[in-house]
């Protein structure tokens, strides 16, 4: 078992390159899933593309109309940013659930994302926020929505030499905010049995004008449930309209039985999460 | 007047200084099982069979020997044949060839992990390597796993050619059914069919694992005068000397055991794994030899504690006296015969007087790893089902839950399941302390619910040797032979101190290695305190009697005219009359009056007294999620004398800890393979610090007079009533008897939603 070769770009022209001319090359973030992989024996790269040393990717920009977040900042940081911590109080809390004090201290929304483990705690939040993230490659870059990045467990649509630079957070819209919550057998340093992230946006007189609603370990990606928000548009997020929405989130579930939690209890969970997450995220956004 | 003996008027004994090893500990510095290494050494890697069982047709290690690097390899075949021997293992005891036996396969896997194959090599990457590339050809047979699938008559055989124990009419056969432990008193059927309120319920738990945050790990390194050095982290060197020399068929005395400090045992380092491996790894490779778990190693080959399927029937006349109980537990000992059952049986009801009782305990084998002691082996389990069985007939009976255990509570001086004369016990004593307690009467939130349970641990005594010796400045040194798990080198230093009235700081505690000191029993059986104490408390006084005479040397009197108070020699009688000298000034002089000033002594002592403890729970149920929070817990423990009360509350508190996991998330979970699909602390889900309230602790001090201090065990009793106490605050909580553990949150919700 000889070592990977290690690689510490400056440019992201330089790491799609190394990712490009390696197959068998992987990014490296914080590295609390690969380096746990590799130990465990489950991941054997060929060759690690080190992220952090890239100029601007430890870096949170407040655009007009988006955050961008790069690729290598660690989800503590996250929470010294007082304008996204405002915005977005939701997906710094799910990134900020995940692990101890320690590995978040390393760990990086982005690997969270690109690990597309169906339990990653940010991903619930991010795709009900509606973020986007930046893919660079070989031949420049384009943006994705973030819901697209995970086609299954531990695989992502990214192509080869591709790697995801940014994650881009929409600014706020009036009377919106978001939540995430997950249940877990402890407190902390556990895996999401179930999650569930959601974005509503009021009025003022109370009526939801938007929603969005992802749920997390319920599927082999995490879901957009596009029903469950729709279920929610248009009322006062009264019990009527929750009660719709929590059967289009367990309509929605595909969970498997495992030593997580089983088929039922994963699909009965999600509805309920979802019903607090929204709760949550209402009384946020300021209405009642 | 030599040493203190009057209880409750201690100057050292009873204070809370800081142990002498914490700094170490917490800064990284102190030197556990993985941080040892030799000069040299080679690192050693483990093949394991992914089979839960398989006949092992042959081995080809061809290719693991051509990897650059590597120096040695070794199989069964590599291991001497031995005599069926028994030797001790800590709590219990156990044959040498079972053990040899799991620590290397031979001719047959039994579980999934069982070691079949070790290499050596220059770099841990070769020896992984090398381990990757030897060929196991492996037959695979059918396994069991589970207790009640284990125990059928028509189960598969957990190993071929197993003997049956000959269980008497109608049983002999169920093929894994290696013990039956039957313990009766009076005429329990009839007394259960007059009872005016009988109780009944089967209860389920699964194998634990003592989740000690250390892995294994062992250095080893053989001489070439025949000599076996060993490096580990255990929690008795002397009895990992006697039990690696045992599997290597050599003479005690060629083998030495240096102890490393421990990272946590909980009865699962009083055995061994890895130590013989690494001696013949060195054997035959001339070097040092290190090897060391991986955390999935530990998990799949050692521990666990035995699950069990348990049924309880108890019945009570109407004033709610307990007059019939009857107990059927099967536990599981893994692929080898022994385990905990007849301790669990022994501990059933051992902390209540009842006149006719039929306890059943059977043992049986399964596809596992031989199951190892786990703090009160084999109670946990039974009081589970019985302080259920007990908190059912309150309610049945309609009264208080404290109130019926006073009512049926064992007393000082009554006879014990085992035969034993229970002396100066205090489970009365406790109960009404948590009764009184504040938690006891607190109101509960909504979704709230409140628990009660009561247990007990025998303890134990036995085998120690210490030795004092003073240093010419008047430092004191103790050296003992139990590796310091929960903070005994200040405890062996606080009797010491309180013995020969000098100050705590002044005493120095070494843990030597098996060359250096006579015979110690294992840390374990909650017998250290007690034991080692005694034994150091011994070796105090001698040093004391050493002193008067130097003493009255000096003065030129009797040793007999001689006292020693508070630190000092005092003189009686003669010119000298009331002249006194320190302990230090008899050290400095020791050169002109003798020589050295040490003494050293074995002691036996067997007076302790098991141990009782009540706990009060309050759990909350998001009767949604069906997540459970323990929001309130309350121990209160009879413990003696609390030597160093900061490490007694620790262990109460540690031991409570322990059993809320157990109670609510812990268990071995395998596939349809039979292989563990749960090991790491990711899915083996131990409590972490926030899942946990303060417990708070209530120390009940009823001396033991079979102690110069008044000292009990204390370490094994906390971890006994947390299953039932937890158990039964969610049943209450949720409105149905939750029965089977862990009460997982997809459990409690399938409960709610009428599962
Ligand atoms: C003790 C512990 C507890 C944990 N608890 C949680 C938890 O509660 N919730 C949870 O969701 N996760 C948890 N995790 C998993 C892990 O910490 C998270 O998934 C984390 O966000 C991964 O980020 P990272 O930066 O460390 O990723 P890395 O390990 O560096 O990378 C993860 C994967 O993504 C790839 N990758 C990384 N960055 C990029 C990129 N920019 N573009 C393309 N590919 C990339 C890597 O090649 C690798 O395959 C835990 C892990 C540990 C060790």
């Amino acid at each position: 078992m000889p070592s990977p070769a290690y690689h510490a770009p400056d440019t992201v022209k330089e790491a799609t390159d190394l990712l490009a001319a390696n197959k068998g090359a992987k990014p490296l973030a914080g590295g609390t899933d690969l380096i746990v992989q590799m130990q465990s024996g489950r991941m054997a790269p060929a060759a690690i593309v080190d992220l952090k040393r890239i100029a601007g990717l430890k870096e949170i920009r407040e655009e007009a109309d988006h955050f961008a977040i790069g690729a290598a900042v660690p989800c503590t940081s996250l929470k010294n940013n007082a304008a996204l911590v405002a915005e977005w109080p939701g997906v710094v809390e799910a990134a900020n659930l995940i692990g101890s004090v320690q590995v978040r201290n390393r760990a990086t929304m982005a690997g969270n994302l690109c690990n597309a483990s169906p339990a990653a705690d940010s991903v619930p939040a991010l795709v009900a926020a509606g973020a986007s993230v930046v893919v660079a490659g070989p031949s420049g870059e384009r943006e994705v929505p973030v819901e697209q990045i995970p086609t299954g467990p531990g695989k992502t649509s990214l192509g080869d030499g591709e790697f995801v630079s940014e994650i881009r957070i929409p600014r706020k819209a009036k009377g919106g905010s978001d939540a995430y919550l997950r249940s877990i057998p402890r407190t902390e340093m556990d895996i999401a049995v179930v999650g569930a992230g959601a974005q509503v946006v009021v009025d003022d007189s109370g009526t939801c004008t938007a929603a969005r609603i992802a749920i997390g370990a319920a599927a082999p990606t995490v879901l957009l449930v596009e029903d469950a928000g729709k279920a929610l548009v248009g009322s006062k997020l009264d019990d009527a309209a929750f009660a719709k929405m929590m059967e289009a989130v367990s309509a929605a579930c595909n969970p498997i039985d495992d030593k997580r939690g089983t088929v039922a209890y994963r699909k009965a969970t999600a509805g309920v999460l979802a019903k607090r997450v929204v709760e949550i995220a209402r009384q946020r956004a300021g209405g009642n | 007047m030599n040493a203190p003996e009057a209880k409750g008027s201690f100057k050292f004994v009873g204070s809370r200084p800081i142990r002498p090893d914490g700094v170490e500990k917490v800064t990284g510095k102190a030197v556990f099982g993985t941080d040892y290494k030799a000069a040299n050494m080679l690192h050693g890697a483990i093949v394991r069979s992914p089979h839960p069982h398989a006949r092992i047709k042959s081995i080809d290690t061809s290719k693991a020997e051509a990897v650059p690097g590597v120096k040695a390899v070794v199989t069964g075949a590599d291991f001497p044949s031995i005599e069926d021997i028994i030797v001790r293992t800590g709590e219990s005891s156990g044959s040498a060839l079972d053990m040899s036996t799991n620590i290397m396969a031979k001719g047959e896997a039994l579980y999934d992990g069982h070691a079949v194959a070790a290499v050596a090599a220059v770099t841990k990457q070769a020896a992984l390597e090398a381990a990757r590339l030897i060929a196991v050809d492996y037959e695979v047979l059918p396994h069991v796993i589970d207790i009640n699938d284990a125990f059928a008559a028509e189960a598969p055989k957990v190993k071929e050619g197993i003997q049956a124990a000959d269980l008497g009419e109608g049983q002999a056969t169920r093929p894994n059914v290696t013990m039956k432990f039957p313990m009766a008193k009076g005429d329990a059927a009839a007394a259960m069919a007059s009872a005016a309120h009988v109780v009944s319920g089967h209860y389920s738990l699964k194998p634990v694992h003592q989740g000690y945050i250390e892995p294994h790990a062992a250095v080893a390194t053989w001489k070439a005068d025949g000599k076996v050095d060993v490096w580990c982290s255990s929690q008795g060197q002397f009895d990992v000397r006697g039990l690696t020399a045992s599997v290597l068929h050599i003479d005690v005395g060629n083998v030495r055991v240096m102890p490393l400090e421990i990272g946590g045992g909980f009865g699962g380092k009083t055995t061994i794994y890895l130590e013989p491996v690494a001696a013949l790894l060195s054997k035959k490779s001339g070097r040092p030899v290190r090897v060391a778990m991986t955390r999935e190693e530990v998990f799949r080959a050692t521990g666990p504690a035995p699950g069990g399927e348990i049924d309880v029937k108890l019945g009570a006349d109407a004033d709610g006296k307990i007059v019939a109980a009857e107990i059927d537990l099967k536990y599981s000992s893994g692929a080898f015969s022994g385990g905990d059952v007849w301790a669990g049986a022994a501990h059933s009801i051992n902390h209540y007087a009842i006149e006719n009782y039929a306890v059943t305990g059977w043992n049986v084998l399964c596809n596992m790893p031989k199951h190892a002691a786990y703090r009160a082996p084999g109670a946990p389990q039974i009081n589970f089902a019985v302080e259920c069985a007990v908190n059912d007939l309150a309610e049945k009976l309609g009264m208080d839950p404290i109130e019926m255990r006073l009512k049926n509570a064992v007393l000082p001086g009554a006879t014990g399941p085992m035969g034993n004369t229970l002396g100066e016990i205090g489970l009365v004593e406790c109960l009404e302390a948590a009764k009184a307690h504040p938690h006891y009467s607190a109101p509960l939130g909504a979704n709230q619910a409140r628990g009660v349970a009561c247990g007990s641990w025998m303890n134990y005594g036995g085998p120690s040797t210490a030795a004092v010796a003073l240093a010419d400045d008047g430092s004191v040194l103790v050296t003992e032979g139990n590796p310091d798990i929960g903070g005994s080198r200040a405890s062996m230093a606080l009797m010491a101190a309180e013995t020969l009235g000098v100050p705590y700081e002044k005493v120095s505690v070494t843990i030597a290695d098996t060359g250096s000191i006579g015979y110690s029993m294992v840390t374990g059986g909650s017998r250290t305190t007690y034991a080692t104490g005694i034994a150091v408390i011994e070796a105090a006084k001698g040093v004391i009697n050493i002193m008067r005479e130097r003493a009255a040397k000096m003065w030129e009197c009797d040793a007999g005219d001689v006292e020693w108070d508070d630190g000092k020699a005092v003189c009686k009688t003669g010119d000298n009359a009331g002249k006194t000298l320190t302990l230090a000034e008899i050290a400095a002089k020791a050169g002109a009056t003798g020589g050295p000033i040490a003494f050293e002594n074995g002691v036996n002592p067997l007076q302790h007294l098991p141990g009782y403890g009540a706990h009060i729970c309050d759990v909350e149920v998001d009767k949604e999620t069906g997540n459970v929070s323990v929001v309130r817990y309350t121990v209160v423990q009879d413990v003696g004398k609390a030597i160093h009360p900061a490490y007694v509350e620790g262990q109460m508190q540690g031991g409570a800890v322990q059993g809320i996991g157990w109670a609510l998330n812990e268990a071995y979970i395998y596939n349809k393979d039979g292989r563990l699909d749960n090991a790491g602390f990711l899915d083996y889900r131990i409590p972490v610090a926030s899942d946990m309230p303060m417990i708070d602790t209530v120390m009940v001090e009823k001396a033991n007079p079979g102690h110069p201090y008044g000292v009990k065990g204390v370490g094994e009793v906390p971890i006994v009533p947390p299953l039932a106490a937890v158990g039964s605050a969610v049943s209450k909580a949720v409105g149905k008897p939750m029965r089977s553990l862990p009460i997982s949150p997809d459990k409690v919700h399938a409960a709610l939603n009428g599962g």
